[in-house]
């Protein structure tokens, strides 16, 4: 029953800071409005029992991620209003465009309910734990998961290099 | 299927779609290069919610590692294209991807 409650609650929150954040003007809202909506979707992972993914989540969205997104609007100095040049036509074209992108998406979900059919399994509690991820990660992900390293290294030299002065 | 009380699979995956929907229109909707890139971020987020949500009605932990890589993945991506925004920002003194229209036919 609270549970149903969560749902609902942390779903409208997610919804409607996804929406500030789209609409706001001033970009230091946008970036907290999504922080907003990150931990609703970490509640989200808490509901479906997948405790380690809520705590990860967290630590890599809210705690890095859009602190770096903070930081380059501080050294940009963008936290001013700007007035996005756009004609009325081409901005009413965007919203139809994603609003029809969002009605094919829930019309194709509303073709699932066959998915309901399909009964409850044995529901392990301990799934989400970091000791069972754990154990599938390092065995039977191994190799994508030494690959992510790889991937970090190209990525940090990539950055590094591109904020380099003299290539400016 | 419940995934808990009154709580279907459907449900999540509406959500998913939602907010996936409102990453596109945000990207088609604003011009702001850093608010181009959270929605890109808000859309990694929705296809995330899913995999947890099918990862609970199949009491399979495999899609909650593939949520784990889409999560390094997004941090790669955000530390290389913010890179790329500061080189915009220094060589046309704007984030405002509507000046970039050299390639427009």
């Amino acid at each position: 029953m609270l549970s149903e409650y969560a749902f609902w609650f942390l779903s409208f929150v997610a919804v409607f800071s996804a929406a500030g954040m789209i609409f706001s003007k001033n970009p230091v809202y946008s970036v907290l409005s999504l922080i907003i909506t990150f931990f609703a979707v970490a509640g989200h992972y808490f509901l479906l029992g997948a405790q380690f993914l809520a705590a990860v989540h967290i630590i890599v969205y809210a705690g890095a991620i859009m602190v770096l997104f903070l930081y380059v609007i501080m050294m940009l100095n963008l936290n001013k209003l700007e007035e996005e040049k756009r004609s009325l036509w081409s901005k009413s074209l965007s919203v139809a465009a994603g609003g029809i992108l969002m009605l094919v998406l829930l019309a194709a979900v509303q073709r699932t309910d066959e998915l309901n059919a399909i009964a409850a399994g044995e529901y392990d509690a301990a799934m989400g734990l970091t000791q069972n991820l754990g154990n599938v990660l390092y065995r039977e992900f191994l190799l994508p998961f030494e690959l992510a390293s790889v991937l970090f290294l190209g990525a940090m030299v990539g950055a590094v290099y591109l904020s380099k002065k003299e290539l400016a | 299927m419940e995934l808990y009380h009154n709580i279907t699979i459907n449900h999540y995956l509406v959500l998913a779609a939602v907010l996936f929907g409102m990453g596109a229109l945000g990207i088609l909707f604003r011009r702001n290069a850093i608010i181009m890139f959270m929605c890109i971020e808000l859309m990694l987020n929705a296809v995330n919610i899913s995999l947890v949500a099918f990862s609970k009605m199949w009491n399979h932990t495999d899609a909650q590692v593939f949520v784990f890589f889409i999560m390094v993945v997004a941090a790669a991506e955000v530390a290389v294209g913010l890179a790329i925004l500061m080189m915009l920002y220094r060589n046309m003194h704007t984030t405002d991807t509507s000046v970039l229209n050299k390639l427009k036919f």
